[in-house]
């Protein structure tokens, strides 16, 4: 899960406590994907029971208080433990797995339009199409307005979702022009294969 | 009179006649106001080449209006035309189209000075353009002893020198890498938003992401456009069971 890295990656440069945590993991990804203090805290409480956080001293004290790690305002401050680290570089070090993405809504949504009478497909393709171009309008307007040193990190993560979205156009296209080539019209598909199947 | 710096009224472009004619272009309508950036997207073949050709007064429509800065350019002599294309309209081209022997500060001037600008003022304001696109230090540099990327710079400088705020752009970014790819349509972005008007014709959807507003043309007609929100209940028709 990416917010149990994100919180291992944020530990790894000193220890924090939960609201820093939040604070500085919108900081780092542009609050594209917010993250609500619960979160936090219940991701926190499993890293501890998998022993890859530990408790530290009091955020303000910087020294680990023997029999509690609460401070003086009460803020309970984390740090990351050597197995922390190693799973933190295994998370660096190995490439996501595409299969593992949850399942695509676009590519079923498209796939049921295909095959239910009196969908028109290239409408729903070109209506999918303008959205995303939609999206890569508003993107790109923020990239025009942001810093390019203060905001590296999330710029960095702003153009991640320029390129998807680019990526689902040029999957539209795709589509568009194999669906103006054949002149499809709407059949069954209990006559296909399952093209959606993941090979394991 | 239009507010509209270009203004395609129903135009259509029919290549060749009888049954042999090619319908390039079906009734496509495009207004583009100062400031805008307006990007034509669409399958090889949709009619975005047509479309250029035709709003930089470069071909002529079989039927429908193209008016530029108000004017009708079918009602024009071709002289005028010749006048108001180089007046009025900057071309960026794949290529670039840069003159190799002239420097980069020259290349921009030649507009002014073929508007009969003369020579040092045509230089200055030149310089001036060149400043505004951040490539003041390349101006007395020759075209293939600057960057891709800096030479797509110069022709957008060259386009918009002067009294001119169309700029008519044809895949500007086709040979260069993304990153010299996007700081040519950072520029395009910031000359429409200093008051210039812009049509980018392009494939790349990350690039159709600086523009305002998407046409998408298919057919030689226009299948959709961003700035025109599509009612949802239009997508499913007929009824089923």
């Amino acid at each position: 899960m990416p917010i149990r890295h994100g919180l291992l990656a944020l530990l790894e440069r000193g220890p924090m406590y939960g609201y820093q945590l939040r604070t500085e993991f919108e900081a780092s990804t542009g609050a594209t994907w917010p993250l609500n203090i619960g979160q936090v805290y219940t991701t926190l409480s499993r890293l501890e029971r998998d022993g890859l956080v530990e408790p530290d001293g009091p955020a303000d004290a910087g020294t680990p208080s023997p029999g509690g790690s609460h401070g003086a305002n009460g803020k309970l401050t984390y740090r990351i433990t050597p197995a922390g680290r190693a799973e933190l570089e295994r998370w660096f070090a190995t490439p996501l797995e595409h299969g593992s993405r949850p399942r695509d809504e676009l590519a079923i949504k498209l796939a049921m339009a295909l095959t239910t009478p009196g969908v028109d497909v290239r409408r729903v393709v070109q209506s999918q199409r303008s959205s995303a171009l939609r999206t890569l309008r508003e993107l790109t307007r923020r990239k025009a307005q942001a810093d390019p040193d203060a905001d590296a990190a999330w710029l960095l993560v702003n153009e991640s979702l320029i390129f998807q979205a680019e990526a689902e156009t040029r999957w539209l296209d795709h589509c568009d022009a194999q669906l103006a080539g054949d002149g499809r019209s709407p059949r069954p598909a209990t006559t296909r294969e399952n093209p959606t199947e993941v090979p394991r | 009179m239009s507010q509209h710096v270009l203004d395609l009224r129903d135009v259509s472009r029919v290549h060749g006649s009888g049954e042999a004619g090619v319908h390039a272009l079906r009734g496509v309508s495009l207004a583009v106001a100062p400031g805008e950036l307006v990007a034509v997207m669409g399958p090889s073949g949709s009619g975005k080449s047509t479309l250029l050709n035709l709003a930089g007064g470069l071909d002529a429509p079989t039927s429908g209006t193209v008016l530029v800065e108000g004017t009708d350019l079918g009602g024009l002599s071709a002289r005028d035309l010749a006048a108001l294309r180089r007046r009025a309209i900057g071309y960026v081209f794949q290529d670039f189209n840069l003159i190799p022997a002239l420097t980069a500060a020259e290349n921009v001037a030649l507009p002014r000075e073929l508007d009969g600008v003369g020579v040092r003022r045509s230089r200055a304001e030149a310089i001036a353009a060149l400043d505004e696109v951040g490539l003041a230090d390349v101006a007395d540099r020759f075209p293939d002893e600057i960057s891709g990327g800096q030479r797509q710079r110069v022709a957008i400088a060259r386009a918009l020198i002067g009294p001119r705020r169309l700029v008519l752009a044809d895949e500007p970014t086709g040979a260069l890498d993304s990153h010299s790819g996007e700081s040519v349509l950072r520029l395009l972005r910031a000359r429409c938003d200093a008051g210039a008007s812009g049509v980018l014709v392009t494939h790349e959807a990350r690039l159709a992401g600086w523009a305002d507003r998407v046409v998408f043309l298919r057919d030689g007609e226009v299948a959709d456009d961003t700035g025109r929100p599509q009612p949802a209940a239009t997508l499913v028709s007929g009824r089923r069971a």
